[in-house]
């Protein structure tokens, strides 16, 4: 099977007998071992459990499709490392988290625990104590992060689903940079039981895919409340694969003006305005105070990483990555006055945003302000600015998430060759329109993945 | 901020958190710290009504 078949095109093919789930498997695994020393994706395979559960796997709407979850999710018997150092020194999870049991039950197989930036704190891919993450669309660029391997690993046709978390951006990111499909739920949508916190009102968890198809069949088969999540909404399911190709008609979408355009580079801006000319959009909103969302969301995610992390902090900072530990050592001296008042203005800002969606259905934005940097760099050039690469990568993604808006990232080419995302973002629990308008791009060819040669 | 009024601020705020800074770090959480206070002020300097409720709630 072509290593790039989508997740629903390998389930077809095991439910219908074209394949086996220990064929498919075996061939992931045979991928995994050739190109993870290229990618470093994988940060552990559990090939003998792959090839237990795939021996027994026939059925199912993901049947025999190999899977892999970012190393902050809980796999039974493995550390949960959250990218770090410190955490190798805890004791191995004792169950899988609850959305590693549930693609299980819809017949999908974990094949293994994917790279990360540390403790999530990262846009890049890199990690000091594994290595980075490569772009699978050159290999000396980044990841993106900080669910680096995720987009690694689906990008470079490892595996055809992938989970990670977006604090900030960190599902969107990765997208962007290695050219997917990538969901971030609304905030309490999906459950984050077992996985390592980062910034618990901001932390979600989603899936990457290359098809927009495989996006919604791998959410639908993991939503459900769960109340081991203390922030998982109460809801029911609300399934969403059923109406993908609904189409757009009366859907109003708009493109998002003034603090999402500054600062773009022209490829950035040329695809999210590819976007919206597939989708017929002319219409432009403003995101009011868009700066200081992403500002307040950065002093949230700076003060409660810090409090998270004070105590090894204290007592184990050599063993951080010092990219990580400096930022969040930072984040400790930051006036609680400040942390406060971001959550205050996070609920005049969230007005402000149901509001705006009462007149609209859709709102297209950059994901990222540049394609993939290079592994390594530093500083870029923002608005005319040099400024630090690592805290600035987030600039349109944050401002999003900090309010748990659903959003789908979807890949566009660009001239250089490498990929770019733009996010469609939709009202709270609005995910089955951002789906429909990402399978439309999709269909249109407007939004597609690229196949690199590995 | 200048560095000398940063330095001080790293310098009382690791103490009184019992953080041992070295000072090969120092630069890099300089630059954190300004680009942090930065933002800080971009929040406070937010006009909200003294009634508005912050974000998270707590429901007993």
């Amino acid at each position: 099977m072509n290593p790039f078949a989508t997740a629903t095109e390998i389930a077809a093919a095991v439910r219908e007998g074209r394949t086996t789930s220990s064929a498919v498997i075996d061939a992931c695994l045979a991928r995994i071992e050739r190109l993870n020393p290229v990618l470093n994706a994988f940060t552990a395979v559990t090939a003998e459990r792959a090839r237990a559960r795939a021996a027994g796997t026939k059925t199912g709407p993901l049947a025999g499709v190999p899977f892999a979850v970012k190393n902050l999710i809980d796999i039974a018997g493995l550390p949960t490392l959250a990218g770090s150092r410190i955490n190798r020194d805890h004791p191995p999870a004792a169950a899988d988290a609850p959305l590693v049991t549930r693609l299980e039950a819809a017949g999908a197989i974990l094949v293994g625990a994917l790279n990360m930036g540390e403790y999530a704190y990262d846009f890049t891919g890199e990690n000091g104590h594994e290595g980075a993450s490569r772009n699978p669309h050159d290999l000396a660029r980044m990841s993106g992060g900080s669910s680096g391997g995720s987009g690694s690993a689906v990008g470079g046709g490892l595996v055809p689903l992938a989970l990670g978390s977006d604090t900030n951006g960190s599902i969107r990111v990765p997208s962007s940079f290695c050219g997917l499909f990538g969901l971030k739920p609304t905030y309490g949508r999906l459950t984050r039981a077992g996985s390592f916190p980062f910034v618990s009102s901001l932390d979600h968890l989603g899936p990457f895919a290359s098809s927009v198809t495989d996006l919604a069949v791998s959410y639908d088969a993991m939503q459900g409340y769960d109340p081991a999540d203390a922030g998982c909404a109460d809801r029911p399911v609300e399934t969403v694969s059923g109406g993908l190709e609904s189409g757009i008609g009366g859907l109003r979408i708009a493109s998002a003006g003034g603090y999402f355009r500054a600062g773009a580079s022209p490829e950035a801006l040329a695809a999210v305005d590819a976007i919206a000319s597939a989708l017929g959009v002319t219409n432009t909103v403003t995101i009011p105070q868009a700066q200081r969302a992403r500002s307040a969301a950065y002093i949230i995610t700076t003060t409660e990483g810090a409090a998270l992390h004070l105590d090894r902090l204290r007592t184990r900072p050599d063993d951080f990555d010092p990219d990580v530990r400096d930022r969040l050592i930072a984040g400790a001296l930051v006036p609680a006055a400040a942390a406060v008042q971001a959550q205050k203005f996070r609920r005049w800002f969230r007005d402000q945003m149901l509001h705006l969606f009462d007149s609209v259905d859709a709102i297209l934005a950059p994901a990222t302000p540049c394609v993939a940097p290079l592994i390594g760099q530093k500083t870029f050039v923002l608005d005319g600015k040099e400024l630090p690469l690592r805290p600035n990568i987030g600039i349109y993604t944050q401002p999003i998430s900090f309010i748990g808006l659903p959003v789908v990232a979807v890949p566009v080419p660009t001239a250089s060759g490498l990929p770019i995302g733009v996010q469609i973002i939709t009202a709270p629990w609005r995910e089955d329109l951002a789906l429909r308008i990402a399978r439309l791009l999709e269909v249109r060819g407007a939004a597609r993945t690229l196949q690199p040669e590995l | 901020m200048e560095d000398p009024a940063l330095d001080a601020w790293i310098d009382a705020g690791t103490a009184a958190l019992g953080i041992v800074v070295k000072p090969e770090w120092r630069q890099a959480i300089r630059m954190h710290l300004a680009i942090s206070l930065g933002h800080a002020e971009t929040v406070l300097t937010a006009e909200l009504p003294d009634h508005l409720d912050p974000a998270p709630v707590f429901r007993a």
